[in-house]
């Protein structure tokens, strides 16, 4: 695994008279084998940033390096992936899953190797290798999600970005989807750049955070530190925001209840 | 997908159009070989005849029969029309693709050269292609197809642009997948369906498009003949036979409309099914009492309670849609009541029955869905009446606050009129006062500058805003409930906090009593007083929202409450997980619905459903082993009985 960093990267928007600077001079490093977890409102800029760093956004300044070399935006090898945030929409609905995995495994192996390879890949996410068969329109969200991670990895990348991968998903599969998360940066020993808007989820899975405000990193470090110390105004209310994190309300009306019949 | 041909060809219009146009095709093949002597016989006794035994339509100038002609200009016609449609669509899909092709720059060149083109008028167009490639059948095709090409090129552009949006394509790039590869692969098969059916309606334009051409003496020239030159035959002389015009014209008629029709109807019938094939609604909803009421019989502490306390009362209330085996009950039986002022939580995954339960009670269900309860009361309104008899009611004091705002505005008209209209429609006020008290409101939900907010359009809010301004429409009245249903499920937390937070403010300030529905058990328990536990259309606890932490006792609310990660989440164990899918409505199982994914299930759980019933603390659940211990697998994360 290798380490990710972003230089100073500016990512722009919109139209020479009326440019919109998305992402401002943000540098961030990803270290080798590390979860570093994106925080910050939509629109703050993190997807543009995740998706300049696999080719998806121009670069307007600034560089993306992986263990000191550009990342390649272009061609066949890929040691970037990203895994996106709705399961609906990032599987194509005419391809069966075996397909869809198989897509991103590099050239140059047999039909029966990618076969296998695609098993193993789905074995790896916890789903049954006989869903290769199947389309995307029998599964879960959640499984969904698992394929996608499973095509990620496909692509046996180097770093794996990961976009709100559980937002779309209910708050009961949200959880078995970010044990996999942990369990596969353990066993693979992955680099992770782990987006996501709730600072419990990344506190779960990632060991430092990056806060991120209207285009730039306002506050990084490890995660005890700053969910313990925060220095920025936003990531206080951030914190305050997490669902569960404020004193649960008061019980001013006492139960009523009523059996049924 | 054959599935959703055939229920095209199950409507009146696609199977006559279907029908046409296979006998228009069979037509074209047959024709020449069986009638084309006929058609080419001189008939010198009979010239310019009109309609006989003989000859149905006459003959013409040289004597030949013009029915046969008719029948068997259907060939050239077709074929002409159908190269011009290929030649048409073909260029279209070079010109709509080529952004997806060629990058950006170049891509931004050619949408505004197909751009121009498009606002050029067709026929102009074929006329002006016309003139350049010149008179006769090859011109004329060149002519019809590059004006057809445009809008085909617009289409394609759209529908790429679609797909190419979409994260699949956006993941194949990321795989390193090449522009053509991606085309192929991945767009095309996606907007395969809509381009059949417009070339299908183009085809039929093209044919009509092609007489007229050749009717003008532009298209096909002597002595090959289409309808188009038939028909130009024809008209001289009309006063003689108008049986000669009218053949050749009724083929084309009938020939371009089969095509065209057939193309909307099948462009109807599959978009149709992409709303899930549920009938479109004729009425609102229905309700309706449960034969034999049993008023009474359903609980003394019920009948104790002072009724003006109750704002919202339920008792036994079932949604069903009707399937293809017998119904679906994706709500069987639920009971439960909402005081003033209080905020009641709904819990459960997607598909437990938390939106129905919230549709039936605004009087939301549409039909084929059937409403039924034991008790469905409103501020002691009967809502059981019908939706019409307690519109008022309703309309101002029973606010319903959706997922998504962007789909409960009109996006053409201002924010500000939209919701003065609530005003003017149930409170009689006029325009002026329900434009202020709109301002008022939008004050009130903390939107900023409210005065030049209510004159802005839905798309220029943010998603908070919006969402803020449909709560502002729902206390356009004085509500004394607010349902709503996952109001911050697409905002971001710190967007999603200043929601909670109105709500909560609101309640506050009038006494407004809130069911708010959320698939997170930790939005719901902190901003509600009292928690339902919804699994598979019933209620499975029922319980003080400060128990939920530690003193719930179904497996399943134990399980989504250690599902969720909070500051306080231990990092070394996993998240609990549910193992297991949910429970399908068209087939819930006897017994315990929860019992197949449930770790204390026993054979008991299996057979027999656990009724909801009072607990020692106050709450209510439904479990024949409510509370036994549980811990957490650390390999798995599922919860499994305590070993000890
Ligand atoms: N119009 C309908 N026709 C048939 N089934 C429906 C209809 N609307 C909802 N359902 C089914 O009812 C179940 C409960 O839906 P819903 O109340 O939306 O659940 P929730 O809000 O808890 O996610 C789902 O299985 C859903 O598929
Ligand atoms: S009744 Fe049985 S199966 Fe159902 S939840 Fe309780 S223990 Fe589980
Ligand atoms: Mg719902």
């Amino acid at each position: 695994m290798k380490e990710l960093r972003f230089d100073d990267v500016t990512v722009r928007y919109g139209t020479v008279r009326r440019p919109f600077t998305a992402v401002d001079g943000v540098s961030l490093v990803v270290p080798a084998g590390q979860v570093v977890g994106l925080v910050g409102e939509s629109g703050s800029g993190k997807s543009t940033l995740a998706r300049a760093a696999v080719g998806l956004a121009p670069i307007h300044s600034g560089q993306i390096l992986l263990d000191g070399q550009p990342v390649p935006r272009r061609g066949r090898v890929r040691p970037l992936q990203m895994v996106f945030q709705d399961p609906y929409s990032s599987l194509d609905p005419r391809m069966t899953i075996g397909e869809s995995v198989a897509e991103p495994i590099p050239p140059g192996s047999s039909r029966a190797e990618r076969r296998e390879e695609v098993a193993r890949l789905l074995a790896l996410v916890h789903l049954d290798p006989s869903v290769a068969t199947a389309l995307p329109g029998r599964l879960s969200g959640g499984q969904r999600q698992r394929v996608a991670l499973a095509r990620a990895l496909a692509g046996q990348p180097q770093v794996v970005i990961a976009d709100e991968i559980t937002s779309a998903l209910d708050v009961s599969i949200q959880g078995a989807v970010l044990n996999l998360v942990r369990e596969l940066q353990r066993e693979l020993g992955l680099s992770m750049l782990f987006i996501s808007h709730n600072l419990a989820v990344v506190r779960y899975v990632a060991s430092h955070v990056a806060v991120m405000y209207e285009g730039r990193i306002v506050e990084q470090g490890p995660v005890e530190q700053v969910l313990v110390d925060p220095q920025h105004d936003y990531t206080r209310e951030l914190l305050a925001a997490v669902p569960g994190n404020r004193p649960t309300s008061a019980t001013p009306h006492a139960p009523r209840t009523r059996s049924t019949s | 997908m054959s599935r959703r041909w055939l229920r095209v060809l199950r409507t009146p219009l696609g199977l006559t159009t279907a029908a046409l146009v296979v006998a228009v095709v069979v037509l074209a093949i047959v024709a020449p070989v069986l009638w084309s002597d006929r058609a080419e016989v001189y008939d010198t006794d009979n010239i310019l005849a009109g309609p006989s035994g003989d000859h149905w339509a006459g003959t013409d100038g040289l004597g030949r029969d013009i029915f046969f002609r008719a029948l068997v200009a259907s060939r050239l016609s077709l074929e002409l029309a159908l190269a011009a449609t290929v030649i048409g669509v073909l260029a279209g899909l070079l010109l709509g693709t080529a952004p997806l092709l060629l990058g950006r720059r170049l891509g931004r060149l050619v949408t505004t050269g197909v751009n121009i083109a498009v606002a050029f008028p067709g026929l102009l167009l074929a006329l002006f292609f016309a003139v350049i490639f010149g008179v006769g059948a090859t011109g004329a095709v060149l002519a019809i197809g590059f004006a057809l090409a445009p809008s085909f090129a617009r289409l394609v552009q759209t529908l790429v642009a679609g797909v190419a949006a979409l994260d699949y394509v956006s993941a194949a790039r990321v795989a390193g997948v090449g522009r053509v590869r991606i085309l192929l692969r991945h767009v095309l098969p996606n907007i395969a369906e809509p381009l059949v059916v417009n070339a299908t309606i183009a085809g039929g334009g093209a044919l009509l498009a092609f007489a007229g051409l050749s009717f003008l003496g532009l298209g096909v020239q002597q002595p090959s003949y289409d309808w188009g030159r038939l028909l130009f035959e024809g008209i001289g002389m009309i006063y003689v036979n108008p049986a000669a015009a009218l053949a050749p014209g009724i083929a084309v008629l009938v020939a371009g409309l089969a095509f065209n029709l057939f193309g909307e109807s099948v462009a109807k019938g599959l978009g149709v099914s992409a709303v899930g094939g549920v009938p479109v609604p004729a009425t609102s909803s229905r309700l309706t009492g449960h034969a034999g009421r049993r008023d009474g019989t359903d609980g003394s502490t019920h009948m104790a309670m002072a009724p003006s306390d109750l704002v919202l009362d339920v008792v036994d209330l079932r949604v069903s849609f009707p399937g293809p085996a017998g119904p679906i009950r994706p709500v069987r039986g639920i009971s439960f009541s909402v005081r003033h002022g209080e905020a009641l939580g709904v819990v459960g995954e997607s598909g437990s029955g938390k939106s129905l339960t919230a549709l039936a009670v605004a009087q939301l269900i549409e039909e084929p869905g059937r409403v039924e309860a034991d008790r469905l009361e409103f501020r002691g309104a009967d809502l059981r009446d019908g939706p019409r008899a307690h519109r008022h009611l309703l309309g101002t004091s029973m606010a319903m606050v959706f997922q998504d705002p962007m789909t409960s505005f009109n996006p053409t008209r201002r924010m500000g009129s939209q919701l003065a209209e609530v005003a003017v429609h149930h409170q009689g006020m006029t325009r002026r006062q329900a434009m202020a008290r709109a301002v008022d409101r939008l004050r009130a939900v903390r939107v900023p500058e409210p005065e030049r907010r209510a004159t802005q359009y839905p798309h220029e809010f943010s998603g908070g805003m919006r969402q803020r301004a449909m709560i502002g429409m729902g206390v356009m009245g004085n509500p004394s409930l607010i349902i709503a249903d996952e109001p911050t499920t697409a905002l971001d937390v710190t967007v999603q906090q200043q929601v909670l937070d109105l709500l909560q403010a609101i309640r506050d300030e009038d006494d407004v009593a809130l069911v708010l529905i959320s698939h997170d058990v930790t939005v719901v328990g902190e901003v509600c007083d009292r928690v339902l536990v919804m699994y598979a259309g019933r209620i499975v606890e029922d319980l003080p929202a400060h128990q939920l932490q530690g003193g719930a006792l179904h497996p399943y609310t134990r399980a989504l409450v250690a599902a969720v990660p909070d500051m306080r989440t231990d990092l070394d164990q996993p998240l609990a997980v549910v193992p297991g899918r949910p429970v399908d409505p068209s087939d819930v199982p006897t017994g315990c619905a929860f019992a197949a994914r449930c770790p204390l299930a026993d054979d008991h759980c299996r057979t027999v459903d656990p009724p909801l019933a009072p607990t020692p603390t106050g709450s209510q659940v439904a479990c024949w082993h409510a509370g036994e211990p549980l811990e957490l697998d650390e390999g798995t994360g599922e919860l499994v009985e305590a070993k000890s």
